[in-house]
């Protein structure tokens, strides 16, 4: 029964952790906004977390934790899969290039208003993948004290 | 918990921006310096970012690998009454141009605000979600 009760605060503790990854990638970022010839990442956030989610069943677990969800971002089945990410979610898979904007000389492909824009509009996701958290918490505080 | 990292990885970019801004101070100094007793005029100095890896998987803190010295030949000019000038009455000032180290001066700063606003930003996630629950 608890498992039921829990069940939804994993799937927004999943998306928070999600959340935390994709700023840490932004944030690389705009740290690298000057550094020549550094290629910007970014985490599909939606890809992350279908394979977040997916690894709640038994199977999926198995799978995320053999490596990175067998051969994620691959194309093709005869891809070689790459290795699992060291952190237990968000495999390194899910870290994607950034689309370059306006190519520069020497060879960055950091958009530094996009990546503002991404950082801020994350922050504001983490916030309110938060308020849903601690929502959750209080409604299953209220409901067990019965008051 | 994986936003720690942001605070090392836009601390590194904090001094590697300042580093450049110390740079550029020292060449808008020196914009009018002539050639001392060695005969050789002060050389504009650039900073070189690299990226390197912080701690955590991916992420990609900044460093300066080198300060480079630029090789374009000192500003020559004629004032013959100059205590420093050649035979040919020729003053050799330092190459910097004042132009691109006020426009180095500007991105840095720009840089280094950006980076301050993600550690507060972190930091302001980060707290609050020390109060999850409460």
């Amino acid at each position: 029964m608890l498992d039921k009760m829990t069940d939804q605060l994993g799937f927004h503790g999943n998306a928070l952790l999600l959340r935390a990854e994709r700023q840490r990638a932004i944030a690389s970022n705009i740290a690298n906004a000057d550094t020549p010839g550094y290629v910007a990442r970014d985490v599909n956030f939606a890809q992350a977390m279908h394979e977040a989610t997916g690894s709640s069943t038994s199977t999926g677990a198995a799978r995320l934790a053999s490596g990175g969800a067998g051969a994620a971002g691959a194309t093709d089945p005869r891809h070689i899969p790459l290795p699992a990410s060291t952190t237990g979610i968000g495999p390194r898979s899910t870290l994607g290039y950034a689309v370059q904007s306006q190519p520069s000389l020497d060879n960055n492909t950091v958009d530094l208003d996009r990546e503002r824009a991404n950082f801020v509009d994350n922050a504001v996701r983490y916030e309110a993948t938060l308020r849903f958290i601690n929502g959750q918490s209080k409604t299953m505080l209220s409901a067990i004290q019965g008051q | 918990m994986s936003m720690f990292s942001i605070f090392s990885v836009s601390g590194s970019a904090i001094s590697a921006q300042s580093q450049r801004l110390n740079v550029v101070a020292s060449n808008l100094a020196n914009v009018d310096a002539v050639a001392g007793p060695d005969g050789q005029a002060y050389k504009a100095r650039q900073v070189v970012f690299q990226t390197t890896p912080m701690g955590a998987d991916s992420s990609a803190g900044v460093r300066v690998s080198a300060i480079n010295e630029t090789n374009t030949p000192g500003r020559r000019i004629h004032d013959p009454g100059h205590p420093s000038a050649d035979a040919q009455g020729y003053v050799t000032h330092s190459n910097v141009n004042a132009v691109d180290e006020m426009v180095n001066m500007i991105s840095a700063s720009r840089s280094y605000q950006n980076n301050i606003e993600v550690m507060n930003t972190a930091k302001s996630l980060l707290l609050k979600t020390l109060q999850m629950g409460q």
